[in-house]
Order: C-alpha cells, then sequence, then structure tokens
C-alpha cells in the first residue's frame, strides 16, 4: 500500500513496528512503533505516557515527510 | 526414449473453466491439451507419457490432499522430467505449477521446469527453487513458452552445459556459479576494465549481480511551510472501523477497504471506533484506537500550526494474511481516491 501510494507521488511515511518488513516491501520513510497491538501507546504505562510517546512518534513522522531522503530511511525516535 | 509428465489445471487440461476449479487430481495416459505440443518440441528423444490434471481451486484449498495425491499416482511410474504449466498469468495456476513442481522434484528428484508471465505470483514464491521460464500473459504464447520450457528440458536431460538464467530464459534463482572464462582474463585485468568502463560512462555488466529490489522512487519531501497548510491522511492497515464494521472487511486476508469521516472527531474514542484485526490482541486498541489511528495526536499538530489539518476520511483495512497483490491493489485504490482529493501527505500504520 505504501508503495502504490507513493507511486501516485503522495509523501507518505510509514509507522510500522516490523521494520524489516517495511523495508523488505518498499517503504522509503519509516518511523518505528512500539509493537504490533499497540504501536503508539503502551497501556500498560499511564495515559500521560502514552499521549507524550504518540506525540513525539507523530511528530517525527510530520518531520519525515517534510526530509529529503535519497534512500529507504528509518526516522530516529526519543521516546 | 525418456519419457515426460505434465500437470495442467482443469482450464489446460479441458475438464472446464472456473466452475470446475475444485476438480480432483487425475492423471490419464497420454497427451491431453499443450501436452500434444510439449511431446511435439520434445521430439524423438523425449515422450511426454501422461498428463495430470487438477483444478486451481482444489489445488488451492485442499493443497496437501492434492500433492499426496499427485505424487501417489507417480509413484512406480518411470519419468525423467516432469513439466508444469505453462501458467502464463493465472495467479492460482502458477502457485500451483510451483507447489506441484517442488513437491515432485523433492520426492522423486528428478528436475522440473514450469513457466510463469513475470507478474505471477508464483513467480516470487517458487523462483529460488525451481527453473521457472518467462512466459506470456496469456495462453497466446503457449508455443512459445511450451518450446522454451521443452529445449531447457531436452538440455537437461542431455546433460548440457547450463548457460545462466538470463541467457537460458528462465527466472534467476539467486545462484552464483563459478566458471573458467575462455578465452581466460584475470580477474584484475576484468575489474579494472570494469572500472574503466564506469569513468567513461559506458555500460558494462557487474559479475555479481545483486537482486534487486523493486523500490519506488522516492516521493520529495514537502517543506515545513507547505506540510502546515497540507492535510495529512492517515492510512492504516490495523483495521480501526467503526464499531460493528459497517463495511464487513475481513478480519484476516482482507480484499476490502474502508473510509471513515473523522472530520468531526478530536479523538478516536472506545465503543465508537475497534480493531478488527484477528492477527493481535484487540485489547488495547479497542480501548484507545489512537493508538493505531492517532488522530488525537494529529489534532494538536493541527492546532500548533504544524499541519494544515487532518484528511476528513481516514482510509483502513487489515493486513493479515493480505497478499502483496490485493495489498498493492487496495493500495492503488485508495492512492486513486487521494490524488482526486488533492491529497499529497500521507501517514500509514501498520501493526
Amino acid at each position: 500500500m505504501n508503495k502504490e501510494i507513493e507511486k501516485a507521488g503522495i509523501t507518505i511515511v510509514q509507522m510500522a513496528n516490523l521494520i524489516p518488513v517495511a523495508k523488505t516491501v518498499g517503504a522509503n520513510r519509516m518511523v518505528p512503533t512500539i509493537s504490533i497491538p499497540y504501536p503508539l501507546g503502551d497501556p500498560n504505562t499511564p495515559k500521560e505516557q502514552q499521549w507524550k510517546l504518540r506525540y513525539h512518534r507523530v511528530g517525527v513522522a510530520l518531520d519525515a515527510l517534510t526530509t529529503e531522503v535519497d534512500e529507504q530511511t528509518v526516522f530516529k525516535v526519543k521516546i | 526414449m525418456k519419457k515426460a509428465i505434465l500437470y495442467l489445471n482443469q482450464f489446460f487440461g479441458q475438464i472446464g473453466g472456473e466452475e470446475l476449479a475444485d476438480h480432483a487430481p487425475e492423471i490419464r495416459e497420454g497427451l491431453v491439451g499443450p501436452a500434444m505440443e510439449l511431446n511435439k518440441q520434445l521430439g524423438d528423444e523425449v515422450e511426454v507419457t501422461h498428463t495430470i490434471i487438477c483444478g486451481d481451486n482444489f489445488m488451492g484449498s485442499r493443497q496437501e490432499e492434492a500433492i499426496n495425491t499427485i505424487l501417489g499416482f507417480l509413484e512406480g511410474k518411470e519419468f525423467d522430467i516432469f513439466f508444469a504449466g505453462p501458467a502464463f498469468r493465472a495467479g492460482r495456476y502458477g502457485s500451483a505449477c510451483g507447489n506441484i513442481c517442488k513437491a515432485v522434484q523433492d520426492k522423486f528428484k528428478v528436475p522440473t521446469i514450469t513457466s510463469m508471465n513475470d507478474e505471477n505470483p508464483g513467480v516470487e514464491m517458487f523462483r529460488k527453487e525451481l527453473f521457472i521460464f518467462k512466459g506470456g500473459a496469456s495462453a497466446a504464447a503457449m508455443r512459445n513458452d511450451v518450446k522454451a520450457m521443452a529445449q531447457f528440458g531436452l538440455k537437461l536431460i542431455k546433460r548440457e552445459e547450463l548457460l545462466p538464467a538470463e541467457e537460458e530464459g528462465y527466472f534467476g534463482r539467486g545462484i552464483r556459479k563459478q566458471v573458467w572464462l575462455n578465452p581466460p582474463v584475470v580477474a584484475t585485468e576484468r575489474v579494472i576494465d570494469m572500472l574503466l568502463k564506469k569513468v567513461h560512462g559506458q555500460p558494462f555488466e557487474t559479475e555479481l549481480p545483486i537482486p534487486k529490489q523493486d523500490l519506488v522512487p522516492i516521493a520529495k519531501a514537502l517543506t515545513a511551510e507547505e506540510l502546515s497548510k497540507l492535510e495529512v491522511a492517515v492510512v492504516t492497515s490495523g483495521g480501526i472501523v467503526p464499531v460493528g464494521n459497517p463495511d464487513r472487511i475481513q478480519s484476516a486476508s482482507a480484499t476490502k477497504w474502508g473510509k471513515y469521516d473523522i472530520s468531526k472527531l478530536e479523538d478516536l474514542v472506545k465503543g465508537e471506533f475497534m480493531t478488527i484485526h484477528a492477527g493481535f490482541d484487540p485489547m488495547a486498541a479497542n480501548n484507545d484506537p489512537d493508538v493505531i489511528v492517532p488522530l488525537d495526536a494529529l489534532r494538536a499538530y493541527e492546532k500548533e500550526g504544524k499541519i494544515g489539518g487532518v484528511y476528513k476520511y481516514f482510509y483502513s483495512t487489515v493486513g493479515t494474511g493480505t497478499t502483496q497483490a490485493e495489498a498493492a491493489r487496495m493500495g492503488k485504490e485508495i492512492a486513486a481516491e487521494l490524488v482526486e482529493a488533492g491529497v499529497k501527505a500521507v501517514i500509514l500504520t501498520s501493526t
């Protein structure tokens, strides 16, 4: 899906837990998430912490959209 | 004289079309359909003695039974080589040819050959293990495709020296073979020669080709200025849908996607949205769907002015057991809608 959308000329970033899979299927901009069932917020942590993590990683993804890359790139996250 | 056996699906085996795709495996003495052409192309040295026919759906949904039955047919039969297809662009047929060739070659240790079009998913599934000839898109290519399989079959049977995959005409298996060059040119000379060609911008051929990944050109970055005026669309393979799953998207092996209006929402909440993805424990996402479709965070960035807004629909399907071909088709359909709507930025979340 990522590739087809990118092929259409849309700038896309994939947020995925399985980065190797995202890479294999051809995503160009990738931001890691924390797990499969809850990519952007661990329910075992306080709501506030979940929000911080989600807000941070979505921010990294938005920044990825404005970052020029010349190869498949995994963007670094801090939390 | 050497002996060959050919595998066909119900259509080329002249049983019937889609309505007979459940046809159970059978073996017939002699030649059916394409077996005649194959027999002719093999000439005087190899005879096609039997034709095996099996419905594509039978092979697809009862694969183990189908393969065991066919291996049973072959038990005790004398044959030196096994052919399947050609399967052209027919996906199920390609997969069937691949499965049966692999099983036959593993069990009976005879060479197997099939043929498929490069769009056939069977190519990626089996190219590393089988000789799959590069075939045409449709049965119009029958004669050529059968001829290619036959010629290579004769070479294998006569144990002639084989050329690299590209020259023989089958999909490269990713096998590297050392060869003696004639005339011999040492590596140091070859590499310098290659380097000089490269420096001069002339074409040269690597001796260690690395299988190319099918990558798409990287979309250009947006400027922060642009992003602050654009709506960002969210697409997910995490199966987030309104409670009740109005579009009945499948929980696995999805072939459908849905789009859901979030233009008036600040947040995806429990009880209104849920996940139908069967590939993971849904509890966390059902309690807070934002962990997969982070609408709350995007709204925050909208308020800060980092993005112009959130596109009014998010798109959703389920990415477990979904074939790459289906995913590509759904991706294309979604991309067409996004392009139509003028969307230029997408976040895809996957689980």
